[in-house]
């Protein structure tokens, strides 16, 4: 054994010396916990709700996004009095109702979430994010459910609300100057 | 070139080196002035009641704030603290002090050129810069010109390794705090080079001449991004060694442990850009979680190792000096206003009860729904990046000056608490912003009253009071950060001490510094602390993990309330 020294000194010789008790006491839980850490990740892909990677993946241009977003819209707004209705003050932003186990598509642009949409609690839609322009962020609120929204690409995942209720989309990735102004809406009806 | 003897490490320090150090040291404390002003600026912001910047500016400032603090001053730091553990404590010379002065001015130009261009409105993309939002390209040029000037700094690095061992300037190994700048310096150069991988295309993107994929555009930048900050935790961790041995006589309780956790940051910390990217488009499963885990967390089990053996080293040693009552005698007799020691504890606890436990937290592929963009991660990070490595480098600042500088630290008494201002205000901060952002508060957002919005939002009043807590943490920290400051440049000014002066201590001179604890212990001395042990430590590291459990579980308890996806 040699001499205890500190961090400043050149240790001398061979210091590839055995562990202390109460050091590998704590290496080995600790390895024990990482471990667990990483066990949850998979097992919650098959125990658990909630999984950000499941789904298509796939590119997509922005205009081709565009176009069918406008189709998604037109094949399920929600008409009053034979006029489509529409939300979101100045904005404009049409309200549309799918129908469950419908695609679902929410184009992000400076700075406007579109369209409304009006859901059924207990039913799973096939929920397809993409942006036009920049990179935004979309979160759910107040069910705090964020998810990012990346030009060119198709974010598919399947969603299922579990409770009725107005909801609001935040973005949260900086946008630009109109940022904080990018509200959008989810109803969830029974 | 002339060198001296350092009269309390009795090192041979080289004047390329010490002023390598100054330059180095002190221009990093003026870029943390220019961001530690932004800061309190932004929580002036962020703190509704307050709201004081314009959304322009908000954003500016938050960009400035970014680069300043995480970029320019936190490198600057680092090159001297590079320049600290290679040339001065291994005794030996610089390779090409020139190269050393050119590459100082190269990164100077770097970082003056991003401020312009930032300062100017041609750059109000954020700190992340994410395509296809685009910045001057002069912008994108600045950062790559200090990359490149940081990048060279790390191969002079290497350098002074192979020459102090080729002219013997030191006997056996490398201590270990040359060792852990090593990995930091290796860690360097991986995320420099993602860094020219992804900079290099996106200036010459902003020039028009080629396109850039906005999905791989993130995955490349935060292996530069958060590898940076690995860069960080590798530096920190040497200086808490560093801290420990001057301030209180800390030890290395094994060579091999804490060598061998050094080895894990290096092979697995790089790949810590996926934890950016879990709620992202176009990536896998198992690709997220591969490496969002750093390879089944073997770099978090890094962490928790250090975490164990420097509070173990601090208590091995005070026990040695004799401060052996009950479990904690070593810690209530530690000296708590030796800024240099408050600085390294405050910077050990926030780091991992704070930064480390909540990152590995929403780090986890599932978890990072319920955290990604809102106001949770400038929580987790203020813990490890500012309250653990900032902090910890004010705390090796308060031990610079009078070793390389020779000067007394002015203004001692605000000195002496300086750390838990500065420790008490990020944290109130951080845990504002942390709660805050589990009610969906987004991150980077200029005004959560949503003014003009398409659709109102009102937060619960509860936010209120966590956005208030932001304000006045901030505030608190901002204080802390401008008292270092002034403690900083006012004893530059302070005329220089001579060796006798050095030894004899008095305001302004850190214990460790007057009176430095032994730094190495006979074979005799060293059986009885091993069969001493660490129990003070045993207890603190099993509340850590217990704390750490409660808080991860609490997690998935969370998630699993929210809607299915996926």
């Amino acid at each position: 054994m040699k001499g205890l020294h500190s961090g400043l000194v050149s240790p001398e010789g061979n210091w590839w010396e055995p562990v202390g008790k109460q050091e590998k006491t704590w290496v080995t839980i600790s390895f024990i916990w990482c471990m667990l850490l990483f066990a949850m990740m998979p097992l919650w892909h098959f125990k658990g709700g909630q999984n950000p990677s499941s789904g298509v993946r796939s590119k997509v241009d922005a205009q081709a996004f565009r176009e069918r977003h406008q189709r998604f819209v037109k094949d399920y707004q929600v008409m009053v009095d034979g006029q489509p209705l529409m939300d979101g003050k100045d904005k404009n932003i049409p309200v549309v109702a799918p129908p469950p186990g419908s695609e679902v598509y929410i184009q992000a642009s400076m700075w406007t979430w579109s369209p409304v949409l009006r859901l059924q609690k207990g039913a799973t839609y096939s929920v397809h994010l993409s942006s036009v322009d920049l990179n935004h962020g979309f979160s759910l609120y107040p069910l705090n459910l964020n998810l990012q929204v990346v030009p060119g690409y198709d974010y598919n995942l399947k969603m299922t609300p579990n409770q009725t209720g107005e909801f609001r989309i935040i973005c949260n990735e900086f946008c630009g100057i109109g940022h904080h102004m990018m509200v959008g809406k989810v109803e969830v009806v029974e | 070139m002339t060198s001296r003897t350092c009269p309390i490490l009795g090192l041979k320090i080289e004047r390329h080196a010490e002023w390598l150090v100054r330059v180095n040291a002190v221009t990093a404390i003026v870029f943390f002035l220019v961001g530690v002003i932004a800061a309190l600026l932004l929580v002036l912001t962020r703190w509704q009641a307050v709201h004081y910047l314009t959304a322009p500016w908000y954003y500016r400032v938050l960009t400035a704030h970014g680069l300043n603090m995480l970029i320019f001053f936190i490198i600057f730091f680092e090159m001297a603290v590079l320049y600290f553990a290679g040339p001065i404590m291994l005794n030996c010379r610089v390779p090409a002090p020139g190269v050393g002065w050119a590459s100082f001015g190269l990164m100077l130009l770097g970082a003056l050129m991003v401020n312009y261009y930032v300062w100017a409105g041609k750059a109000d993309v954020l700190f992340t810069s994410y395509v296809p939002m685009k910045a001057h390209p002069g912008y994108y040029l600045g950062i790559i010109l200090f990359a490149v000037g940081a990048l060279v700094v790390t191969g002079l690095f290497f350098a002074a390794l192979v020459v102090a061992r080729r002219e013997k300037t030191y006997k056996g190994s490398v201590p270990l705090v040359t060792f852990g700048a090593f990995t930091a310096a290796v860690i360097a150069v991986i995320t420099l080079l993602h860094g020219a991988i992804i900079y290099i295309p996106t200036f010459l993107w902003s020039l028009g001449l080629m396109d850039m994929d906005a999905e791989m555009y993130r995955m490349v930048w935060w292996g530069l991004g958060h590898s940076s900050q690995q860069i960080n935790v590798a530096a920190h961790v040497a200086c808490w060694y560093l801290l420990a041995g001057l301030t209180v006589g800390g030890v290395v309780l094994n060579e091999k442990v804490s060598r061998t956790a050094y080895v894990l940051y290096v092979l697995f910390i790089s790949m810590a850009s996926a934890h950016h990217l879990l709620v992202d488009p176009g990536l896998s499963a198992p690709w997220k979680i591969w490496n969002t885990s750093y390879a089944m967390y073997l770099a978090v089990l890094a962490s928790m190792i250090h975490g164990f053996t420097v509070p173990g080293g601090i208590e091995a040693g005070m026990r040695l000096r004799g401060f052996n009552q009950g479990l904690f005698q070593w810690l209530t007799r530690a000296p708590w206003f030796d800024p240099g020691f408050s600085a390294l504890w405050l910077s050990l606890v926030i780091f991992g009860f704070g930064g480390g436990i909540t990152g590995v937290v929403i780090g986890t592929e599932q978890i990072n729904i319920i955290a990604h963009n809102t106001l949770r991660i400038p929580g987790h990070f203020h813990m490890t990046v500012v309250a653990g490595t900032a902090l910890c480098f004010m705390g090796v600042t308060y031990y610079v000056i009078p070793l390389i500088f020779r000067r007394r630290v002015a203004l001692w008494p605000l000195a002496r608490v300086q750390p838990f201002l500065f420790g008490a205000g990020i944290s109130l901060m951080a845990i504002g912003m942390t709660y805050a952002g589990g009610f969906g508060v987004p991150r980077r957002h200029w005004d959560i009253s949503f003014t003009n919005a398409a659709f109102s939002i009102e937060f619960p009043p509860i936010v209120d009071l966590f956005m208030a807590l932001v304000g006045i943490g901030g505030i608190l920290a901002a204080v802390g950060g401008l008292s270092y400051v002034a403690v900083a440049v006012l004893s530059l000014l302070g005329r220089p001490l001579s060796d006798s002066e050095l030894k004899e201590g008095g305001p302004g001179i850190p214990q460790g510094i007057s009176s430095l604890p032994p730094q190495s212990y006979s074979v005799e001395e060293t059986e009885a602390a091993h069969s001493r042990g660490c129990p003070g430590t045993m207890v603190l590291v099993f509340i850590f993990l217990a704390a750490f459990v409660v808080y991860y579980f609490a997690n998935w308890k969370l998630l699993a309330l929210i809607w299915k996806v996926g």
